[in-house]
């Protein structure tokens, strides 16, 4: 059995660790419902973007043309891929690589690059010299709209200029704080979006201004960048949510820990106590002799 | 009265009860009042004013989006609004300065340069600038 002071170092040892994880746990608590909320801020305007294509889909006439839809032979693919700039958060971005790494190894046929959000996708796929176009780190853990639109502007810029044919986001998405789910979503080419049928019967005859063709050239971009909007806050919310649970186990596990080391520390004191007193029993017996 | 809803990529700036609406619309002004004609337009960097039921107008800068309007909803995604609390009149005077910039350079032969980018970079700079000024 371990010397009472050696057993003593370990429990404050553990102590102060659990303080650690329990304050990272609090703050990833206080993050994630942060990033919860702007998870929800962000649907509306997706969700509105989508009815108003829909409406526009219905009202134009003939073939609409915009360079992201250009579906061409895909020789050159380009994989966005999501992780997070800090680590302490699970197997978050463990699952983003082991995900990523499985897609370049399944997807063959095209030459690939890679454009990376978050330091630690871009460590390990630079480790591994993979082509990375573009690197985007220190997000602090927060959408940047800045930063979104930067991203958009240089995607769309390799794909309109045939620098790339296909690219392909990869995160994780956030379905409630103990589910994720890692998605893999094409960016651009964007599909032609059709005219929903199902809505009871809103054919209404819309006024547009200037043409349904010119408004469709303008809303493209902006469907881009929710789209990479939705990708990022989803990823923030879902790195939270996993450093929370794995801040939220070590604290428990730390505090299994100190009753386990404390339960020792109290046998090992028995123990002395007992054997000093041996002593000084046998001592006095010998004595009486 | 009619449902007015503001959102941006980034959140939902408002959702209010509204007696009339003005936008800039992509070939001018509009104004938009209840029962309005189903109604899809852009916007143009401008400002939107609407007034709520107590007859207070607030007014907000927008850099550009889209209006939507039907069954007395009028829906406005923007790709930014500001009110005149928002504005961040050194941001947006350092835009415009770089801006110009571009366009100076690509006036002086320098390839490079997206025209329309930076165009409508001053425009949207020019804008938050106006108003606000006009406000101050």
């Amino acid at each position: 059995m371990a010397t009472l002071r050696e057993v003593k170092k370990r429990i404050r040892t553990v102590v102060s660790t659990r303080r650690i994880t329990n304050a990272m746990e609090k703050v990833a608590a206080a993050k994630l419902r942060r990033a919860q909320q702007k998870v929800e801020e962000t649907r509306p305007y997706s969700h509105m973007m989508d009815q108003m294509l829909s409406h526009l889909a219905k009202a134009a006439t003939g073939e609409i043309m915009h360079p992201y839809f250009d579906e061409r032979p895909v020789k050159k693919r380009t994989l966005v891929v999501f992780a997070s700039d800090r680590g302490l958060c699970g197997s978050f971005n463990a699952n983003v690589i082991r995900r990523a790494s499985q897609w370049l190894k399944e997807t063959d046929g095209a030459v690939i690059e890679l454009v990376t959000v978050g330091k630690k996708a871009n460590d390990f796929f630079k480790r591994r010299k993979w082509p990375i176009v573009a690197n985007y780190t220190d997000w602090e853990g927060m959408l940047s709209m800045d930063k979104a639109r930067e991203i958009v502007t240089m995607l769309t810029e390799r794909f309109v200029s045939g620098e790339t044919d296909e690219i392909v986001l990869l995160f994780t998405r956030f379905l409630s704080t103990v589910r994720y789910r890692l998605v893999v979503e094409g960016f651009l080419p964007i599909a032609r979006p059709e005219a929903s049928e199902d809505e009871s019967g809103i054919n209404i005859d819309y006024i547009f201004e200037p043409s349904p063709e010119s408004i469709y050239t303008s809303l493209m971009p902006s469907y881009a960048t929710v789209k990479m909007v939705t990708a990022l806050v989803e990823n923030f919310a879902s790195e939270h949510g996993s450093r929370m649970m794995a801040m939220g186990n070590a604290t428990k596990n730390a505090g299994e820990m100190v009753e386990n080391l404390t339960l020792d520390y109290n046998k090992a004191r028995q123990a002395q106590i007992t054997k000093e007193l041996l002593e000084v029993v046998s001592g006095a017996e010998a004595l009486r002799g | 009265m009619f449902h007015l809803c503001i959102v941006t990529p980034e959140r939902v700036y408002c959702e209010v009860e509204v007696e009339s609406l003005s936008v800039p619309g992509s070939e001018g002004y509009m104004g938009i009042l209840s029962n309005h004609a189903p109604l899809i337009t852009t916007l143009q960097p401008g400002h939107i004013e609407y007034r709520v039921a107590d007859g207070k107008v607030h007014m907000l800068a927008v850099s550009s989006g889209f209006l939507e309007v039907s069954e007395n909803r009028a829906t406005i995604l923007a790709d930014a609004v500001e009110n005149l609390d928002e504005i961040d009149v050194d941001r947006a005077k350092a835009a415009l300065e770089r801006g110009e910039k571009r366009l100076e350079a690509a006036r002086q032969g320098d390839s490079n340069i997206d025209i329309a980018r930076a165009q409508a970079a001053v425009a949207r700079a020019t804008n938050r600038i106006n108003i606000f000024q006009e406000s101050h």
